[in-house]
């Protein structure tokens, strides 16, 4: 038997079509026009999962260091590796990003910004800090290295 | 729709209103939960990384030295216990939202929260031997 609640699944769209209402993800496909607020919307989804497997890394950083010098050892170098590198720019990349974009949701949730110039300008203004701030923090890691 | 029918006290059921929960059951300490973490981990994010970037490269007594601070400890222990519950609180959403069907749902769930849980732990008590020895 179908499950009741499918009732609530049907709709009309505006030109009258009857239209079986898109699920999530329905930002990303022919329901919605991509813009800058649904693509950074979904950046900060795919940035926090990325964040979630970078965090495992770090966490072995931390159990390495205190297992002994051997497993420490072996952390290091992967970190040092060329992947490990590629890894670690894409977690700061993606730590700014969610991090200023979580600061921009934190606003929001005081009631500030709302407007459609403020969402874009505030937008604009993450993708820019995400930027300074990655180029930052590694022009800092390759100087004190 | 009417302005009657849309009413949130015709909307919901009696024991729903007594209880103060609408039909997620909890989303509403979920969502709070995820803004108090967001809160904590701006500092301890900025702490972290400054951190970081001065142990980069060190080897691994000044990690040790480092995390044998009692305050680095405390700070460190806050960070990964934040981190672990914004990131559970977070995956979650995302699972409730691009996984349909209730058995694969709760499965996917399920998994999740036991690595999520696991890796979290992990963290914890290395920082707690870092701490001690």
């Amino acid at each position: 038997m179908v499950d009741t609640r499918e009732a609530l699944m049907v709709a009309r769209t505006s030109d009258g079509r009857t239209v079986r209402r898109p699920l999530s993800p329905f930002m990303i496909g022919p329901s919605y026009r991509p813009q800058l607020t649904s693509m950074l919307s979904i950046t900060h989804r795919i940035t926090g999962c990325g964040l979630a497997v970078g965090t495992m890394l770090l966490v072995w950083w931390l159990v390495a260091a205190a297992t002994s010098d051997a497993s420490y050892a072996r952390a290091a170098w992967f970190i040092r590796s060329p992947i490990g590198y590629l890894f670690m720019f894409g977690w700061t990349a993606a730590l700014w990003f969610h991090f200023c974009n979580g600061i921009r949701h934190l606003f929001w949730d005081f009631g500030y910004g709302f407007e459609l110039p403020t969402v874009h300008a505030s937008g604009k203004a993450v993708l820019a800090a995400t930027a300074v701030l990655t180029v930052l923090t590694w022009i800092i890691v390759v100087v004190t290295l | 729709m009417n302005d009657k029918a849309a009413s949130p006290a015709i909307m919901r059921s009696m024991l729903g209103r007594a209880r103060g929960l609408g039909s997620a059951k909890s989303g509403t300490g979920h969502w709070w939960a995820q803004r108090v973490t967001a809160f904590a981990l701006i500092p301890l994010v900025l702490w972290f990384v400054c951190s970081a970037i001065r142990l980069a490269g060190q080897p691994r007594a000044a990690v040790q030295h480092w995390a044998g601070s009692p305050v680095v400890a405390t700070l460190l222990a806050a960070l990964v216990i934040a981190t672990f519950h914004h990131m559970q609180l977070g995956l979650q959403v995302v699972i409730e939202d691009y996984v349909h069907g209730e058995k694969p749902r709760m499965f996917w769930l399920l998994a999740m929260k036991a690595v999520t849980a696991l890796f979290g732990l992990a963290g914890l008590i290395a920082v707690l031997k870092l701490a001690i020895s």
